[in-house]
């Protein structure tokens, strides 16, 4: 496609630093996957007990696939590697993932470089029915899930269904409206959240480290009921790329280019509010991954939802097990923290440093 | 080949008629400019035509096939619009936006093919932009990304283009770039050509045909020295007709 360049032009275009990983997603993919299994194993060695790399590849191979010989390490090791830090390392994938596909996909669809997944409503949502949790004086669970999280998971997909439906009752145009009744509906269940936090007396406390973030009470019966609403989530959402392809030019031009568009918002929106909602249940609010994640690939590739979402999940899920490893390492900080210290100053040096073609 | 045909086509808003009536037939290959004053109905025409008008009555068929009997994606096939102004809220290259217009013919899966590569590229030159591959698309002038828009709705190779004032805000060099590249694609490639103008000098200058709509109407149809004659120029615009150029 390139050629027909004069050459004028082509001294003009400038490559950019990062010419090589610009437009070769295939590349990008590589070492998002590179990192992925890094961060994984690292998550699995490190801790405060420290297990040697040797140690913690032998288990997985020995008891995720089957491989023979007798083991050579320490019965404990083999507890802390698969009760206790495989399936955290997993739920920090799951939930990085969820995260960064969900943030892609609102931002694309409310065309909006400043929406993440909690923009629609999920998170004050979730954060109101895990503080009412907290209140209840019940004990009650479900698939190994705690009152806290059913609520978090139901008040995520409340909130989110209920800005849909007042939002279509707007009188503003349609992405707007969606916006700003978000924002309000949002600001209504902050006012809830925030009488539930003033009345909750000793357990404020639990409710700051629902609103922080944290894998903290990770286990496998999480991971079993998580993960596979956001992979089937992801990967319908990953399936329509191209409805968010056709809507970076406006709902009129998606409409010109064959799209049925408010059919197709609709079911987007939904899936999105689903795998979001699923990850605030099990991890709480963790920012800053679902905003910056995508913003950093559409930087690498370009804004094509083809690329654009498997690699949001990916990096979301390399960037969310990485904080996490870094939150409890020093002994249990709220995840939701590590995210922003960490990400932020990284973000930044992106924006400002890197020239690939695809500036904000 | 693209026959158009509307008869008694209506839209309102609210209480408001935007079009009244229309009936016309537009063959495989013609070049048609549709004018009129503000709140005429031509972009209220474009949207019939482009079928995403809610609530239109009368009946619109491409080729003989009522336009609500098409699926949208099946119309997007067929005919390509090219919209009036476009915000990228995104970075976006050239050559990625003139992709877009391959998205009816994508295979939805597995994304775009060798056959949409070539469409792609063909486009890009057929419109000239080849200066502008690799740019960012909101670093473009407006004239720019007209023609980039252009190439975009080429690249979905409909037998029909629809236009909606493409010289709007375009410095006079643009005007008549935009215009003589239409009137290539029409010549040469076949396409068949509706778009809306504000220009009276350029829509009978570049085109042999007229649609003049006033208050929802169709009240002139014809060669630009028929439908822009002096006296309907000055009893729908309300201007003096001796501003205009002579038409032809």
């Amino acid at each position: 496609m390139n050629a027909g360049l004069a050459p004028g032009v082509r001294a003009a275009a400038q490559p950019g630093r990062f010419e090589l990983l610009r437009r070769r997603p295939l590349v990008v993919a590589g070492v998002g996957l590179l990192a992925l299994v890094l961060v994984g194993l690292a998550g699995l060695a490190l801790g405060t007990v420290s297990i040697p790399l040797g140690d913690t590849i032998a288990i997985l191979a020995h008891r995720l696939l089957a491989w023979p010989g007798a083991p050579t390490w320490p019965a404990t090791s083999e507890t802390i590697v698969l009760e206790l830090r495989l399936p955290r390392v997993l739920l920090a994938m799951a939930v990085g993932a969820a995260l960064g596909i969900a943030g892609a996909t609102l931002q694309g669809l409310l065309r909006n470089p400043l929406a993440d997944p909690y923009v629609l409503g999920t998170a004050s949502g979730a954060a109101l029915g895990a503080a009412i949790a907290v209140l209840l004086p019940l004990q009650v669970g479900l698939l190994g899930l705690g009152l806290g999280q059913l609520l978090a998971f139901g008040g995520a997909l409340v909130a989110v269904t209920l800005v849909w439906r007042l939002s279509r009752a707007s009188q503003l145009g349609s992405l707007t409206g969606l916006l700003l009744t978000g924002y309000a509906v949002g600001s209504l269940l902050a006012a809830g959240l925030a009488i539930a936090m003033y009345l909750s007396g000793a357990q404020l406390r639990q409710i700051v480290a629902y609103l922080l973030g944290s894998f903290a009470q990770a286990s496998w019966q999480q991971v079993a009921v998580a993960t596979p609403l956001i992979l089937v989530g992801g990967l319908v959402l990953a399936l329509r790329a191209r409805t968010l392809d056709a809507l970076l030019l406006g709902d009129e031009t998606a409409a010109h280019l064959g799209l049925e568009v408010a059919r197709e918002r609709a079911l987007l929106l939904g899936l999105a509010a689903l795998v979001t909602a699923a990850a605030v249940a099990t991890a709480g609010l963790i920012g800053f991954v679902g905003l910056v994640v995508p913003h950093v690939v559409r930087l690498l590739v370009g804004p094509g939802a083809r690329q654009l979402l498997p690699l949001s999940a990916l990096f979301g899920a390399a960037f969310l097990a990485g904080a996490d490893l870094i939150a409890r390492l020093p002994g249990e900080l709220p995840v939701g923290i590590v995210t922003a210290v960490v990400g932020a100053p990284f973000f930044l040096f992106l924006l400002r440093r890197v020239r690939t073609g695809y500036e904000l | 080949m693209s026959d158009l045909e509307l008869r008694g086509v209506g839209l309102a808003y609210g209480a408001r008629p935007a079009l009244v009536d229309v009936s016309l037939t537009i063959a495989a290959g013609e070049r048609v400019a549709v004018v009129g004053p503000n709140g005429a109905g031509k972009s209220s025409l474009l949207r019939c035509l482009a079928g995403t008008a809610r609530g239109r009555t009368g009946a619109i068929r491409l080729d003989g096939v009522p336009l609500e009997e098409l699926r949208r994606e099946t119309l997007a096939r067929r005919l390509a619009v090219v919209p009036q102004q476009v915000q990228l809220p995104f970075a976006i290259r050239v050559e990625e936006v003139v992709a877009l217009g391959r998205i009816p013919h994508e295979d939805p899966f597995r994304g775009p093919g060798a056959a949409d590569r070539e469409a792609v590229t063909t486009a890009i030159r057929r419109v000239g932009v080849e200066p502008l591959v690799g740019r960012d698309a909101r670093d473009l002038s407006l004239g720019e990304r007209q023609l980039v828009l252009i190439a975009l709705a080429v690249a979905q190779q409909g037998g029909l283009l629809l236009l909606d004032e493409p010289t709007v805000h375009l410095d006079l060099r643009h005007q008549v770039q935009v215009m003589e590249l239409l009137r290539e694609l029409n010549e040469r490639d076949g396409l068949t050509i509706l778009a809306v103008l504000h220009d009276l000098n350029l829509a009978a200058h570049y085109f042999p045909r007229c649609l003049v709509l006033d208050g929802g109407r169709l009240v002139a149809d014809g060669p630009p020295a028929v439908a822009l004659a002096p006296a309907r120029v000055e009893a729908v615009f309300g201007i003096d007709p001796r501003l205009l150029a002579a038409p032809g």
